[in-house]
């Protein structure tokens, strides 16, 4: 079953590094993750990789696996040709510390930025009632592993790291979506979502929903959705003379 | 060593899963400043792998449920070996936890009147997990992470500093509880670690530390648990001078997958039997009729007409034996595979398929369709899955008082969650874990922030004990050469697997201790390559040490237990023996050897024990303990 496999693997950190070439056992089943441990275990005991549950649920090993963002544990070796070189590389648009671990802090303070749940004024622990349907639709974006594949791939960060101040991702985005259609969060979030939080620059592409590995509907469920919300809010003409009379009684 | 960074903090919490999130939240709560430490990225500890549901007695499918029947199933469930205070406090305040989700932004299934949904699951007489299909724990770790998030916006509009009161230092591993000895009882001063990103050192200095490590699970070569579960906070506790309870029982989750090969040990949730699923061998028998202990044959159904009777009519028959507690179940499979009745890769068949439709499957167990799909290339809807056992949890822990959670033998130490033992006696049922974290998490946030206020701040650190910390984290760099940390880490696992596994007995466990021993020896030659900067060979190495030390006290304890009884089963002591029911194992170091003593197990009050019917107690009690005792409400 087993077969030796031509695989490239990024070594360096932020300021220096390159492709380093291994000839290295594949079993059946086997995952990209799996490789890279053999690696370690053999090879390179230092190679620098980050992951936790090796099951697909906690997003912790990202990568570019050919140029493709994936989790390593989630990407089957049996997708690739026998022959095939396999090249993992660290994500793109964050600094590299080592090897294939990236700083993906940028995300924490962009969570850190959306405003958070609002609970309903009055109502008790316990007497929290919501409908099923209601739910879904925030339970779809709750269903994100935080992986940030999404966040590594979006071209309005990608290839414009000056654009990461005012945008806070497509991951952030579902947030923001999750927050407004959340059937008892009191706050609203359409003009921050434009204003704050860079919305606007999306222009749905939809490559965050390619590889996402939740198969979360990142731009036709969030993004777009909440794009309407805007427009609802900011770019409704009658809205806007209402709001000119009333801000001139102020 | 001037250049070692230092922190001081009223609460220091080390682990960032449900149980650290919680104290954290608590201790934020009672006006403390305090700094989690997370081995992992903030959001990715190992409570985002539980996948059932969070059990709880809220009654929201069944109003017959309330504490009391959580109460009994959880003492059930273990045995009759759990610390009954805990188990008491833990069934009664499950529900509250849970509704305080709701407040924080988490989005449980709902039931048709709008409340939580909850599902059935082993061991529990009603449907009590409140879930989110089948990822629940995803759920509690964001909902947690998310709440702290919210505390340090609230902390930013105050002080202009977002981690004014709550700090996460992620990717920081802690190697040494750092203690002050001057004064007899040891208490605590802070702790030791590194940064895995960068290598560095830091202090922290702090009266009270919270351990919410989690578990052990990588000591076992099958196993359902991440990288993290290495022992660590149990290994720091018994290191500092505390004591381990009941570490001969580790959980053998019965259904991990086991092919490929390299997804081995992937846990398959227990909701999927909550749910319908039915477990057959390779000739198509429902085996589990045949497993149902005496203990038990008044819960479970005897034939297959009338547990399929139940999914519909719950009230009026008894659950299907699929049902059964876990270890139960496990032990079961374990021996259908043995006696060769086992499917083609060495499990057994769990099939879904045939009793919910494809769309159900995909709404209820979206996760398990996604990781068979993926990882095994087999759809849940359409055939059955092949499942066996794996290492999942381990029910002993540090010794702890069940009000507080505070540690035995330190002051200012404390442990919430899987590290703490107590509460799930010899077994714990499923989806008592999440609600664990959260009830005991928040109680020793609370117990913690309390002994500051009468403690004070901390005593200093000397050098001497910095510089000591030191030596201890980068000795791993100045082996011999001779021996590879990923080897020797294999090697651990294997022999854990093969010898101090699912089925135990006295001449392999004594195998078991011998070569333990050799491996300290072979820790010691360890010899890591490269620099500090994220250094894995390195990380490992240090974990290691603490795999090696609750490995010990595992295997210590499961020998010193000659009887047979949830998490530890002695095929040459295969009877559950009254006079064992009575005591606990504890584990201790002394002259840095792990000893292991007996110590009695608290006696349950007449109140508790009045809530079991006679002829159930008579089952695990001795006659003389019952002597008095007159239950029969049920």
């Amino acid at each position: 079953m087993g077969y030796t496999s031509k695989f490239r693997v990024w070594r360096g950190d932020d300021t220096d590094g390159g492709l380093v070439d291994f000839e290295v056992e594949v079993n059946e089943g086997e995952v990209v993750l799996d490789i890279v441990h053999r690696l370690q275990a053999t090879e390179a005991p230092d190679l620098a990789v980050r992951w936790n549950c090796k099951a697909g649920k906690c997003g912790s090993c990202s990568a570019e696996v050919n140029g493709r963002p994936r989790l390593m544990c989630m990407t089957r070796m049996s997708t690739f040709s026998q022959d095939e070189v396999v090249t993992v590389t660290p994500l793109r648009a964050f600094p590299v510390i080592k090897d294939l671990v990236t700083d993906v802090s940028f995300n924490y303070q962009k969570a850190r930025e959306i405003p958070s749940f609002a609970p309903p004024v009055g109502v008790e622990p316990g007497d929290y009632r919501m409908q099923q349907v209601d739910v879904q639709r925030s339970q779809e974006f709750r269903k994100c592993i935080e992986c940030f594949l999404c966040q590594n791939t979006c071209h309005v960060i990608r290839d414009h790291e000056e654009n990461k101040e005012a945008f806070a991702g497509p991951r952030y985005f579902i947030r923001l979506a999750e927050l407004d259609m959340h059937p008892l969060d009191v706050k609203d979030r359409r003009r921050g979502a434009q204003e704050e939080h860079g919305l606007g620059m999306c222009n749905i592409t939809k490559c965050c929903t390619d590889v996402c590995p939740e198969h979360i509907h990142i731009t036709d469920n969030a993004i777009i959705p909440m794009k309407e919300r805007v427009a609802d809010v900011k770019y409704d003409p009658l809205k806007r003379i209402l709001l000119k009379i009333t801000s001139r009684d102020d | 060593m001037s250049q070692i960074e230092r922190h001081t903090y009223d609460v220091v919490v080390i682990g960032a899963g449900g149980a650290g999130l919680r104290a954290a939240i608590e201790a934020r709560a009672q006006g403390k400043s305090v700094a989690i430490l997370s081995k992992s990225l903030f959001g990715k500890a190992h409570t985002v792998m539980a996948e059932g549901g969070i059990a709880a007695a809220m009654g929201n499918v069944n109003n017959n449920d309330n504490w009391q029947v959580h109460f009994r199933d959880t003492m059930r469930g273990g045995k009759f070996l759990n610390n009954y205070r805990m188990a008491e406090l833990h069934a009664k305040e499950a529900p509250q936890r849970v509704w305080e989700l709701e407040t924080y932004g988490a989005l449980f299934d709902r039931t048709k009147d709008g409340k939580i949904s909850q599902r059935n699951f082993g061991g529990h007489e009603y449907p009590r997990l409140a879930h989110v299909g089948d990822r629940t724990g995803l759920e509690l770790i964001r909902t947690l992470q998310q709440k702290i998030v919210s505390l340090q916006q609230d902390d930013y509009i105050t002080t202009g500093d977002y981690e004014s009161h709550i700090k996460v230092f992620a990717e920081f591993a802690v190697t040494d509880l750092l203690l002050d000895e001057s004064a007899g009882q040891p208490r605590v001063a802070g702790c030791f670690g590194y940064y895995r990103e960068t290598g560095d050192f830091a202090v922290f200095q702090a009266p009270a530390v919270i351990l919410a490590t989690g578990g052990i699970g990588k000591s076992f070569k099958v196993t359902s648990n991440s990288w993290e579960y290495t022992g660590d906070g149990h290994s720091l506790a018994i290191r500092a001078g505390s004591t381990l309870i009941n570490m001969e029982f580790v959980q053998f989750h019965p259904t991990g997958m086991v092919w490929p090969p390299s997804v081995k040990g992937i846990l398959v949730t227990e909701s999927v039997r909550g749910d319908g699923g039915v477990l057959r061998n390779s000739e198509g028998r429902r085996f589990m009729f045949d497993y149902i202990p005496d203990v038990f044959k008044k819960q479970y159904a005897t034939t297959e007409a009338e547990a399929d009777r139940w999914y519909t009519d719950p009230d009026n028959n008894k659950r299907p034996p699929e049902l059964l507690p876990r270890d139960e179940v496990a032990r079961a499979i374990n021996t259908e595979v043995k006696a060769g009745r086992g499917t083609p890769h060495g499990g057994v068949f769990l099939d879904v398929s045939t009793r919910l439709t494809a769309e159900q499957i995909q709404t209820k167990l979206p996760s398990m369709y996604h990781q068979f799909k993926e990882l095994a290339g087999v759809d849940i809807t359409k055939e059955p899955m092949e499942v066996g056992p794996t290492c999942h949890y381990v029910m002993g822990g540090v010794e702890v008082e069940a009000d507080t959670q505070a540690a035995t033998g330190v002051l200012g130490l404390y442990a919430a969650g899987e590290v703490g033992g107590g509460l799930h006696g010899s077994n714990r049922l499923g989806g008592n874990s999440l609600s664990d974290l959260l009830v005991f998490g928040r109680r020793a946030g609370e117990a913690a922030s309390t002994y500051v206020d009468a403690a004070g701040a901390a005593a200093q650190i000397t050098d001497d004990a910095i510089a000591r910390a030191q030596a201890h984290a980068l000795a791993p760099f100045d082996g011999d050469g001779s021996e590879n940390p990923y080897t020797i880490h294999s090697d651990l696992q294997q022999t854990m697997n093969d010898l101090v596994g699912i089925i135990r007995n006295g001449t392999e466990l004594r195998d078991a201790l011998d070569r333990l021993e050799s491996f300290k020896s072979r820790v010691r030659n360890v010899t890591v390559t490269g620099g500090r900067v994220f250094n894995p060979g390195w990380h490992l190495a240090l974990d290691l040490q603490s795999l090696l030390l609750v490995s010990e006290c595992l295997a210590r304890s499961a020998l010193a237990r000659e009887e047979s009884r949830g998490g530890h089963t002695r095929d040459d002591f295969p009877a559950m023996d009254p006079q064992w029911r009575q005591v606990n194992l504890i584990c201790r170091m002394t002259d840095k050897q792990v000893n292991v003593s007996k110590q009695a197990v608290p006696t349950v009050p007449n109140e508790l024990l009045s809530l079991f019917d006679v002829t159930e107690l008579d089952k695990y009690f001795t006659g003389a303990e019952l002597a008095g005792v007159t239950g029969g409400a049920h």
